[in-house]
């Protein structure tokens, strides 16, 4: 007799795995972490290692001796995880302040809740946003950017873009006035800008994000929704008054406008199951980003923006199903 | 050919694997016994007209419809009825069966052995709907839906175009495809005949683009036919569900929780269309059909014609037997077929292919936690949301899973297979439907 495998259809599986997305991820962060190693040489490279080895170590820690489930260390999640925390901070935070992050971000925002896929709101961000109203000094000591060809020199702190823009304005400057304080749009693009260790590379960041397009690891409703809505509600402002509101290509370029869009809005744990609630949810993040780049009391809110956009994701998962076959929108079915 | 028309939502693409497209049809020798299950079709099982004892011949009448949405049952084989007993079946219960044991191969009088095309169409429409139900003709594309039901519109509604399924979507399957290249004149007239049942003047043959032999070729025929046309289609998985097909050939979606009649359309496969020319034009049961055995360990992947009844170890020993490393053997495809406990089973109206995997293909990966990524939802064929309802079904909330509309979910496993997180998608799904099931059909009692 014969001892055959019994299980229900479907009989074979798609290549894709937790593991593949995860490290396709990773891979996607290559270029934004090559541009600020290249910027922010080893200090840069210290913060990286240490986050990676603090969030895999806190992630396997809590596993083995607190839940005492099974280790999924290898899964790659916390190893994104890490790298994020990494290009979220200043390349010249203490390393005692970045292990605290990865151990926020491992630790309160994903196993609290049940480890991976269970967080609500973005592990990295949370240690972002943790870390920037616990240590706001060292949080917004931005060193400058200096090539890694140029040797060792001595780190000099200065503001971001957007940290200029937001002081200019508030002293009472006009946006003309400031420009010959601000970078160019190259520069931006390149990221010879200073800011959080990840975020100054426009280009490197959109680079990553077309391989997961491409990977479809992401699809392109949240980040287009978010640098739409960004763009168009900057511009009305910027069109009434250009002297007083800075144009919506610098609020595209600058801050962690493009890593949010890109790495962290997309995030699948935390955001919506369906295209049209994606949608949504970018609009949301784009338009509470601006809200608070002009008027809050911070000079960036691309992270308090995705955090409280992921609180709200429940409520936008009931809301916007996909298009059911065979139901017209608005007719009642009765099966 | 310009881009090629396919359905809107979802879908997936697995690995084709067609491994027997090149082999011929070959006819199984009668086996020494057969055993002939009298659950075959969609709807109730038939009831048993012969005894223990009785001398049948081959096409002769072993078992009645048992309701209106059932079939008759035909004898494949000439010689005595042994028993009626339970016997494990292709779905892996113990269910009744007609034993018989074979004694040469002697016809009903009544059937033309002939090889000859008869293409003139001599019977009216009512003719031609009794002969299909008589011959005990159902769906042959596997969900074996009894043919004559689906040729009967309800009061109020009228058929405006005839769908063949010639997509054969599923990895693996090429009974359909050798059908096609092999008995195409025979296909024509079956769906002439269909088509004058139905009192329609179009009739859409859809195959997917990975046939492009068959294509061609039923293309060729299709001129000397009127109202026939060929629809090459984009090769995407489940594109042979009928509500899919529907859309993808005419455009139209079938309402949630509606059939295909809603919006003017009857589907039937090409295989269903080979019947029906053999039971209206030679009056001849359906009595056997061709399944094809496959796999990557397969030694010689082939189509067989085979009998009803025939043990699928047969099937396998004539494709040179069962590999060493076999960890699964399966009826029909790997998307939606269902694995067998025993080779005893018998091919049954509905078998279409035996499928052969080697162990390291037969398990299943390690289920680790659901990432949300959202991946089911953007395969779903049906618009559905599969990881909410196999979560809704695993904690007992089928009300949730009602409003979310689990009934409409048409088991493709599409959710299931691209699953990055191997999660059992369907198993909960089928859970969900069957309580789901339940609950209606109480509610419809009271």
């Amino acid at each position: 007799m014969n001892k055959f495998t019994i299980s229900g259809s479907p009989h074979v599986h798609g290549d894709e795995s937790t593991k593949k997305v995860m490290y396709g991820v990773v891979i996607a962060m290559i270029p934004a972490v090559l541009v600020g190693v290249y910027y922010f040489g080893l200090d840069a490279v210290r913060v990286l290692l240490l986050a990676v080895a603090a969030s895999l170590f806190f992630e396997w820690l809590i596993q083995k001796y607190l839940i005492k489930g099974p280790l999924t260390i290898n899964d790659g999640s916390a190893l994104v995880t890490g790298i994020l925390v990494a290009l979220n901070v200043p390349s010249n935070l203490p390393g005692w302040m970045v292990i605290i992050g990865a151990l926020v971000a491992i630790g309160m925002a994903k196993m609290s809740f049940g480890g991976l896929g269970k967080n609500v709101f973005n592990p990295a961000l949370v240690a972002r946003v943790f870390l920037l109203v616990s240590f706001p000094v060292q949080m917004t000591s931005w060193p400058k950017p200096t090539p890694i060809t140029d040797g060792l020199v001595d780190v000099i702190t200065g503001p971001t873009p957007l940290g200029i823009v937001k002081e200019g304005l508030g002293n009472g400057q006009t946006m003309s006035q400031l420009s010959t304080e601000l970078p160019s749009y190259t520069q931006d693009m390149v990221g010879n800008i200073g800011g959080s260790l990840g975020e100054v590379s426009a280009l490197a960041l959109i680079l990553g994000g077309v391989y997961m397009l491409w990977r479809k690891i992401i699809t392109w409703h949240i980040p287009v929704s978010v640098l739409a809505t960004v763009a168009i509600f900057s511009g009305i402002f910027w069109g009434f008054d250009p002297e007083h509101y800075a144009d919506p290509m610098f609020h595209m370029l600058t801050g962690g406008l493009m890593l949010g869009a890109i790495y962290m809005a997309t995030d699948m744990v935390t955001s919506p199951m369906t295209k049209s609630g994606q949608l949504v949810f970018g609009f949301g993040v784009g338009l509470l980003t601006i809200l608070i780049r002009m008027w809050g009391a911070y000079p960036e809110g691309v992270s308090f923006a995705i955090l409280i956009m992921n609180a709200v994701v429940p409520l936008i998962n009931k809301g916007f199903k996909p298009r059911r076959f065979g139901v017209k929108p608005g007719v009642e079915v009765k099966a | 050919m310009g881009i090629l028309k396919t359905f809107a939502l979802g879908g997936v693409h697995p690995e084709e694997n067609k491994l027997s497209s090149h082999a011929a049809i070959e006819v199984l020798p009668v086996p020494k016994q057969v055993i002939v299950p009298l659950g075959q079709n969609l709807g109730a099982p038939s009831k048993a007209i012969v005894k223990k004892g009785d001398k049948v011949k081959v096409g002769q009448l072993i078992a009645e419809a048992g309701g209106f949405i059932s079939a008759n049952i035909h004898s494949p084989v000439s010689g005595t009825v042994l028993k009626i007993d339970p016997a494990i079946d292709s779905t892996g219960y113990r269910r009744p069966c007609v034993f018989i044991t074979v004694e040469g191969d002697e016809w009903d009088e009544n059937i033309d052995k002939t090889d000859t095309l008869k293409a003139e169409i001599a019977l009216t429409p009512e003719e031609i709907v009794n002969r299909i139900k008589s011959a005990g003709i159902v769906g042959l594309g596997g969900a074996t839906f009894p043919t004559s039901v689906k040729l009967m519109p309800p009061p109020g509604k009228t058929a405006e175009f005839l769908i063949i399924n010639g997509v054969e979507c599923e990895p693996y399957l090429t009974s359909d495809h050798r059908v096609m290249l092999e008995k195409g004149q025979e296909i024509m007239v079956g769906i002439q005949i269909l088509m004058k049942a139905l009192k329609v003047e179009k009739a859409f043959i859809g195959i997917e683009n990975n046939k492009k032999d068959a294509i061609t070729y039923l293309s060729e025929l299709s001129q000397s036919y009127q109202g026939i046309e060929v629809v090459p289609l984009k090769v995407q998985y489940p594109q042979g569900g009928e509500k899919q097909l529907i859309k993808a050939v005419v455009n139209r979606e079938v309402p949630s929780g509606k059939l295909p009649i809603e919006v003017g359309c009857v589907v039937q496969n090409v295989g269903t269309a080979l019947a029906v020319y053999e039971a209206v034009q030679k009056n001849k049961p359906l009595i056997e059909r061709v399944v094809t055995v496959t796999g990557k360990g397969v030694k010689k992947p082939s189509n067989f014609l085979v009998r009803i009844g025939t043990p699928v170890e047969q099937l396998i020993e004539a494709a040179e037997g069962l590999p060493e490393n076999t960890g699964k053997v399966i009826s029909g495809g790997p998307m939606m077929g269902k694995s067998l406990t025993s080779l005893d089973a018998p091919v049954v109206k509905g078998t279409s292919g035996i499928l052969i995997m080697e162990k390291e293909e037969s398990g299943r990966k390690t289920e680790s936690p659901c990432i949300r990524c959202s991946k089911c939802t953007y395969v779903c064929p049906m618009g559905l949301e599969p990881f909410l309802l196999s979560k809704a079904a695993k904690l007992g909330k089928f009300e949730m899973a009602e409003n979310e509309m689990i009934m409409d979910c048409i088991e493709c496993g599409s959710c299931q297979y691209t699953c990055p997180a191997n999660i059992p998608l369907l198993d909960y799904l089928r859970l969900g439907k069957l309580k789901v099931g339940q609950a209606i059909r109480n509610r419809n009692k009271k």
